[in-house]
């Protein structure tokens, strides 16, 4: 089979949209719900495709910025819910229900951290880089756990999903539809980044960063922005997350989501604008189908990525249009 | 005698009890095409990296277009004007031979910060890029990915991303190294016509091409520079036909 990609491309989004339509019609809002989930898991893990795809970086850690994510939404909606002040020392706050404010907070703050996490890993490379960035993602999952005053272990639970302007996102399909909006939106502008300046050079420092250097260019700075950058959408995904589960806890930072971020990517095809987005649908559809048959279905999951690892290098986007990479 | 575009002083490095650069002072003058010649594990990577800015020297300084640049690192040199090319070619293998080439205009337009605009429709990235691989030969080529190139052919464009910077002085670490005869005659003729838009610091092996080029060879035998002259005052040097030449003069 030989699919030129923008058709794969355009496949995969509609049928993603196709989904909940036709569970809208058939009054079926779990499958919405399973619809939303795997959008947002592919919002996710396109933030991180910049970094290991572009970028060649495997961040081991990427549940980091989910997590912050996560929690933004959770720490603003439960001050907001229970009417309490949250002091920062600087400034306070009686907390928001509002997405718009929840989304610009969990960016700046993933962004945040995402620049002091990059500024330290980004000094390793390779395994390093993969263990540091782990280090980074087990730190907080502890301290998450620990944090009693936000539910600690138990996680946090807000009862009414926040509002955006216009919508009722209680209503499942409307949910879906910002969830939707906002991956196509982040894909558009990831397809732009690629082919910028800035990606071109992001794409080259992955495959010889001594030549990046010896044209005046600095490749640090280029994967410390790409980090960045990556993390913040990481951080999006991870409020948009919290928002459909209305429910926060340590579990969003575990290495086991950093991991499954990873897996998504290398399923759907590395460095691929889709490849997240079928990865994160196959995903979501094995959890959902092979969960309902057995509850060791990560095994048949594993034998899908060991068969993509082994024989189909460029994952699923790699076998329809039969082309190994990008460029290739 | 104008003042020396690029220079070594007393450059020293130590790698354990290894002098791999002893006491190297060298410069490379405008318009010229000075040669370093030596055998294997002589130094020469070592003074290179040393004058590009990968490595830090233990002892002594690089001055570039009269300013010292000991302290600076490769992104900064390479800003400056310092143009170089690899022994091993650094090339992006998956990028296309434009894209690689793109990739040099981007560096010499400081332009890695634009996140909107395609590389590949910004007119005045590709007319550089473009022009540069017309110097070299490779306009036609330009579609082609990097790693469907022949090793001649990367060798080329290992130049080719040199020249989008529009350097002030090449240094360039065997640019002949694994081309055959032609590829070699080729490249010797190239060079010779790079040199007057800028001088070229070059280490090769292939002594065909040093004779035929260099205005000035330097001999580098133990990380130290045991002769410098003119073609001749080399071919006729004894020390040197010991140390390296052998019959080759």
């Amino acid at each position: 089979m030989r699919l030129s990609e923008p058709l794969v491309n355009t496949i995969v989004l509609a049928g993603l949209l196709a989904v909940p339509l036709y569970a809208l019609v058939v009054d079926e809002p779990f499958t919405i719900t399973l619809a939303t989930r795997a959008a947002i898991l592919a919002l996710a893990a396109v933030g991180l495709n910049i970094l290991l795809g572009i970028g060649g970086l495997v961040s081991f850690g990427h549940a980091v910025f989910f997590g912050i994510g996560g929690y933004a939404m959770g720490i603003l909606a439960f001050h907001a819910q229970t009417y309490t002040t949250l002091d920062l020392a600087v400034f306070t706050t009686e907390g928001t229900k509002s997405m718009p404010v929840i989304w610009l907070v969990a960016m700046g703050l993933s962004a945040a951290i995402a620049f002091l996490i990059g500024l330290l890993s980004l000094r390793t490379s390779g395994v390093y880089f993969i263990m540091i960035t782990l280090a980074f993602g087990q730190m907080f999952f502890y301290f998450a756990i620990s944090w009693a005053q936000y539910g600690g272990e138990d996680g946090l639970s807000i009862y009414v999903r926040n509002g955006f302007p216009g919508l009722n996102t209680l209503v499942p399909i409307q949910f879906f539809g910002i969830c939707f909006t906002i991956l196509c939106i982040t894909l558009f502008l990831k397809a732009r980044l690629q082919a910028s300046s800035f990606g071109l050079a992001l794409n080259a420092a992955r495959q010889t960063p001594a030549r990046v250097e010896t044209v005046g260019l600095n490749p640090t700075r280029l994967k410390l922005l790409a980090f960045v950058i990556s993390g913040a959408i990481t951080g999006l995904a991870g409020a948009l997350f919290a928002d459909l589960n209305r429910f926060v806890s340590p579990t969003m930072f575990s290495w086991q989501l950093s991991g499954e971020l990873i897996v998504l990517i290398i399923i759907g095809g590395v460095g691929r604008l889709m490849g997240p987005v079928i990865g994160a649908c196959i995903f979501v559809a094995l959890e959902h189908f092979l969960g309902g048959l057995t509850e060791f279905w990560h095994v048949y999951l594993g034998i899908i990525l060991l068969c993509i690892v082994l024989f189909g290098r460029g994952g699923v986007i790699g076998l329809l249009t039969g082309k190994v990479g990008a460029h290739v | 005698m104008s003042e020396p575009i690029l220079a070594t002083h007393n450059l020293t490095k130590r790698f354990g009890a290894l002098v791999a650069t002893d006491d190297v002072s060298i410069d490379l003058r405008r318009g010229e095409i000075h040669a370093i010649i030596g055998p294997n594990g002589a130094g020469k990577s070592t003074l290179i990296k040393q004058i590009c800015g990968g490595l830090r020297p233990d002892a002594g300084r690089v001055a570039f277009n009269g300013r010292d640049v000991s302290h600076q690192g490769t992104a900064e040199r390479a800003r400056a004007g310092l143009g170089r090319t690899f022994q091993i070619s650094e090339l992006a293998m998956e990028d296309s031979v434009l894209e690689n080439a793109v990739l040099g205009a981007i560096g010499a337009e400081a332009g890695a910060w634009r996140f909107w605009r395609p590389a590949l429709k910004t007119r005045a990235l590709i007319d550089r890029a473009e022009a540069a691989l017309d110097r070299v030969g490779l306009a036609d080529q330009r579609h082609m990915r990097c790693a469907d190139l022949s090793h001649g052919q990367r060798r080329q464009l290992e130049v080719a991303v040199a020249l989008t910077l529009a350097p002030k002085a090449f240094v360039m670490d065997e640019p002949m190294a694994g081309l055959g005869a032609d590829g070699s005659k080729t490249m010797t003729g190239f060079l010779e016509s790079l040199r007057d838009e800028a001088p070229i610091l070059l280490v090769e092996h292939d002594m065909d091409a040093v004779f035929a080029l260099a205005d000035r060879i330097s001999v580098l035998v133990y990380g130290k520079i045991i002769a410098t002259g003119t073609v001749d005052q080399i071919r006729a040097s004894k020390e040197v036909r010991d140390a390296y030449l052998g019959d080759a003069a």
